[in-house]
């Protein structure tokens, strides 16, 4: 009888856990909030199934627990049963995947007006390329990295030259613009990871990755690595700064670009250092 | 539909004769190099255990970094990663695939189908020896200079094999994946041998629609694992290439630290689909034997046949067939073509269809049943609970969408440990209480029993359903610690440290099993042949435990499906599947 205390106390005490427990998701500051609808949808539905299986064995085991002279029901099948269970269940999963792939289709259809913005990562720091004046980023080639070109930028494209370049530091983006980010990485797996933004995406060696999202409200926030990328993969850390548009403005400014950038010494990486062999 | 033999028609003849065993004639030959499948079974599964006591003790490490960081100065980034590596790669394949497949199918399956052994006892004796050596490697790895590989049991290049990963440099990663090549190897040998047994071997009367489920679990398992393997293999062996030939099958043009690699052309993306197109079919590859045995266990302990025996058998194949067009689900967020996500959020949320009959068809069974509260039916009741519960949460990160919020987070963690975990790991326990009779002619100890199950049970729930909601708060997956970020609250460190003691108390908890296992061969209760009341073929050997070549002197003959519990009419409440009068049954409930 224990089991079936036990029983109706995980379905009950996983109920309450989950509604009063402090233990929620960060409050989004990005367009997505669809996502967190769905995973709201997605935990009710699947609550009540939960909720609904469990009880119905916990009420199984209570009521047909054996007790001398009990027999069991001798029942092979049943077709129509297994039928409409089939049919309900279909309903349901097609309830929550149709949805889900109508904001996946936004999640991957950026707007026309989404400025570009390049990531690069390395073990283990961020950097940022933002386009010039003229709204583009200049073509990059991994194998011209060197100390002195720390982003491989093609010195002979002139859409480069005004490419505005953060090395190591931190990024800021204009409040409720939206950004297609364009992620690259020089060494290994990265994942740039924002969790306010909801959106991430792997970084992979030797492509470009992309996601977009709009920055909806001003603030301070994590940038974190979300894809095992050795050692230092805990410690790649950063900022996100959402800035209304004079502030943003105020902060380009300040930036250097690639023509005018002086040769920028690696003293990040220094930091961590390669670990021991 | 039930499958009962008419008594007007005669029974076909063995489709293979009967073949001379092999007889040991020394210690070496019966207890070392057998070829008797059921000591290749607890081999297999002792050793698996074994190495599987490594990979529980890795997680205890882990879970004292996450639950009190910077209170073990012993727990650098480069161990806590290498901790991790070796505590997946070990319990998914070292452990689980070994168990259920090398362990319960090995024993299962001649006894099962009615067969004397394995068709091919040489190379099953081969295979776990194979497999020995696979497990000798991965453990010297633990002691070359440098460590075992940190790269997560994912061995996602470039890092795997790049200076930036623990165990990259020197002969961590390199005998890693020797030892996964030669897993693969020694596996092939005996799923071979499970796959030609079950559809060679089978005695006169077993049809394949009167497998009991548990064979059919084994089998469709072992069917995806021949096609699933291969591609780990070939990945293991092109990245073994690309560490020590130079060659660049997953290396693109890199810079490492500052310096230019002399790699390029390789595709990074090219390993994950290689290593899920395997993966996901791992999965299966566990929860299938799984599902087969709970079904079992369940009809035996609850005195009723498992409802809907046909659709379970069709779910199993088709869950299994499924299961090669989903595994690109594991990479939604690793910059394939976005596309793919509508292909792939698709096919992975068709199969919690036939996974969700499944789950109906086993509470149905327990529905008007007549059940016997043991410990094996007690780990049943827990399979489905944690099953549940992680088969929903798949439902969360199957959906692509809402995958890119929780991918990478604790929540995926919390996730797979439910459903392949704990689940899959509460039929392993459930069952060795129930076959422990045959395989040792003794019961298990009642009260270590009901300690250990209660134990495990509570303690690994409280260990995951929480840990989903650290992911959701957006705590990543492998991080040794969190120190400080903006969007944690400090609860959660509370959070992290209740789940290490629950995660300490369950292993502990481990530790009276395998005590009762030892002393109950002694001190346990004798069982007799059939202690359950079981129909299978198992349950009906003249010896217990059953001797070499399983039945004596003639083969049984089958009548009947394996399910017959309780048939009005019956003398008894079970009929085995050898009975041809089945009791006093008269109606034609066929």
């Amino acid at each position: 009888m224990a089991i079936v205390i036990v029983l109706v106390l995980v379905v009950v005490g996983s109920i309450g856990f989950h509604v009063f427990s402090p233990w929620w998701w960060t409050p989004i500051a990005s367009n997505w909030g669809f996502m967190d609808s769905m995973i709201n949808l997605t935990f009710w539905m699947t609550g009540i199934v939960f909720a609904a299986v469990i009880l119905f064995t916990a009420y199984c085991v209570y009521k047909f627990r054996h007790v001398e002279g009990r027999k069991a029901e001798f029942e092979p099948e049943n077709n129509r049963l297994e039928f409409w269970l089939t049919v309900a269940t279909t309903v349901g999963v097609a309830g929550l995947l149709a949805p889900g792939l109508v904001v996946w289709f936004q999640f991957v259809t950026p707007p026309d007006d989404a400025t570009e913005i390049e990531v690069m990562a390395q073990q283990w720091y961020w950097s940022y390329r933002l386009p010039g004046a003229d709204g583009e980023l200049g073509t990059v080639d991994q194998r011209l990295i060197d100390g002195d070109n720390p982003f491989g930028i093609n010195p002979d494209d002139p859409k480069g030259q005004d490419d505005v370049l953060i090395d190591g530091d931190d990024l800021h983006l204009p409040t409720d613009k939206p950004v297609k980010m364009l992620l690259r990485s020089v060494d290994v797996l990265h994942d740039f990871y924002v969790p306010e933004f909801r959106a991430k995406m792997d970084m992979v060696p030797g492509m470009v990755t992309t996601f977009w999202f709009t920055p909806t409200r001003t603030g301070q926030f994590d940038v974190l690595c979300a894809e095992l990328c050795g050692t230092g993969h805990g410690q790649m850390r950063g900022a996100v700064f959402v800035d209304t548009e004079e502030t943003y403005q105020v902060w380009l400014a300040e930036q250097e670009t690639f023509a005018t950038a002086s040769l920028p010494a690696k003293v990040k990486v220094a930091d961590l250092g390669k670990p021991a062999e | 539909m039930v499958d009962i033999q008419d008594p007007s028609q005669p029974i076909g003849p063995l489709e293979v004769q009967e073949v001379e065993l092999y007889h040991a004639h020394s210690f070496w030959t019966k207890y070392v190099f057998s070829q008797d499948a059921k000591v290749i079974a607890i081999q297999y599964g002792g050793l698996a255990t074994a190495v599987g006591m490594i990979g529980l003790a890795l997680s205890w490490l882990m879970r004292l970094q996450l639950g009190f960081p910077d209170l073990f100065d012993f727990i650098t980034p480069e161990a806590y990663y290498q901790f991790i590596t070796m505590h997946g790669m070990i319990m998914v394949v070292y452990l689980l695939t070994a168990v259920f497949l090398g362990g319960f199918g090995n024993y299962l399956i001649p006894l099962m189908v009615g067969a004397r052994d394995m068709v091919f006892p040489y190379v099953n004796m081969l295979s776990f020896w194979v497999f020995f050596l696979a497990v000798i490697v991965l453990v010297v790895s633990f002691f070359v200079p440098g460590g075992p590989t940190g790269a997560g049991w994912t061995l996602y290049p470039p890092q795997a094999i790049l200076s930036g990963t623990p165990g990259s440099q020197g002969l961590g990663i390199v005998l890693m994946l020797v030892s996964l090549s030669l897993f693969i190897i020694g596996f092939t040998m005996g799923g071979l041998n499970y796959v030609v047994t079950v559809l060679q071997g089978r005695t006169r009367g077993m049809t394949m629609m009167r497998l009991p489920l548990t064979v059919w679990g084994i089998f469709t398992a072992t069917v995806l694992a021949l096609l699933a393997f291969p591609a780990l293999l070939v990945a293991s062996v092109m990245m073994l290439f690309d560490r020590l030939l130079g060659t660049s099958f997953f290396m693109p043009s890199l810079v490492e630290f500052g310096e230019q690699l002399s790699y390029g052309g390789g595709s990074p993306i090219l390993f994950q689909h290689l290593f899920w197109f395997f993966g996901h079919p791992e999965v299966y590859i566990v929860a299938l034997p799984a599902f087969g045995i709970v079904s079992d266990l369940l009809a035996v302990h609850a005195r009723k046949n498992i409802f809907g025996y046909r659709m379970m058998v069709w779910a199993i194949v088709g869950i299994g067939a499924l299961s090669f067009i989903v595994w690109a689900h594991h990479m939604y967020v690793s910059g394939m073509h976005p596309y793919f996500g509508f292909f792939f959020a698709t096919t992975t949320l068709i199969i919690a269809v036939p996974t969700a009959i499944k789950v109906y068809n086993w509470t149905l069974t327990l529905w008007k049943a007549d059940i016997h509260l043991t410990i094996p039916m007690l780990f049943c009741l827990a399979f489905l609970v944690t099953f549940v519960n992680g088969g929903l949460t798949g439902l969360f990160l199957g959906n692509v969408v809402v995958d890119v919020p929780l991918s990478d987070t604790m929540f995926v963690v919390a996730h797979f440990h439910m459903v392949m975990g704990v689940a899959p790991i509460m039929v392993i326990l459930g069952a060795i209480y129930h076959w422990y009779p045959k395989m040792s002619g003794r019961m298990l100890h009642e009260g270590m029993g009901q300690f250990h199950f209660w134990v495990t049970f509570v303690g690994a729930y409280l260990i995951f359903f929480p840990m989903h909601y650290v992911g959701l708060v957006g705590v990543p997956r492998r991080y040794p610690e969190m120190g400080e970020t903006l969007f944690i609250p400090d609860s959660v460190h509370f959070l992290n440290s209740f789940i290490s003691v629950s995660a300490w108390a369950v292993g502990i908890a481990q530790l009276v099993f395998f005590f009762n296992i030892f002393w109950s061969l002694r001190n346990g209760k004798p069982s007799g042949h059939n202690p359950w009341g079981a129909t299978s073929l198992e349950w009906c050997t003249p010896e217990t435990p059953p001797g070499h070549g399983n039945f004596g002197d003639e083969l049984p003959i089958v009548y009947r499906w394996p399910y017959d519990f309780s048939v009005p009419g019956a003398d008894k409440d079970f009929i085995t599947q050898d009975d041809p009068a089945g009791g006093l049954r008269t109606e034609g409930s066929t």
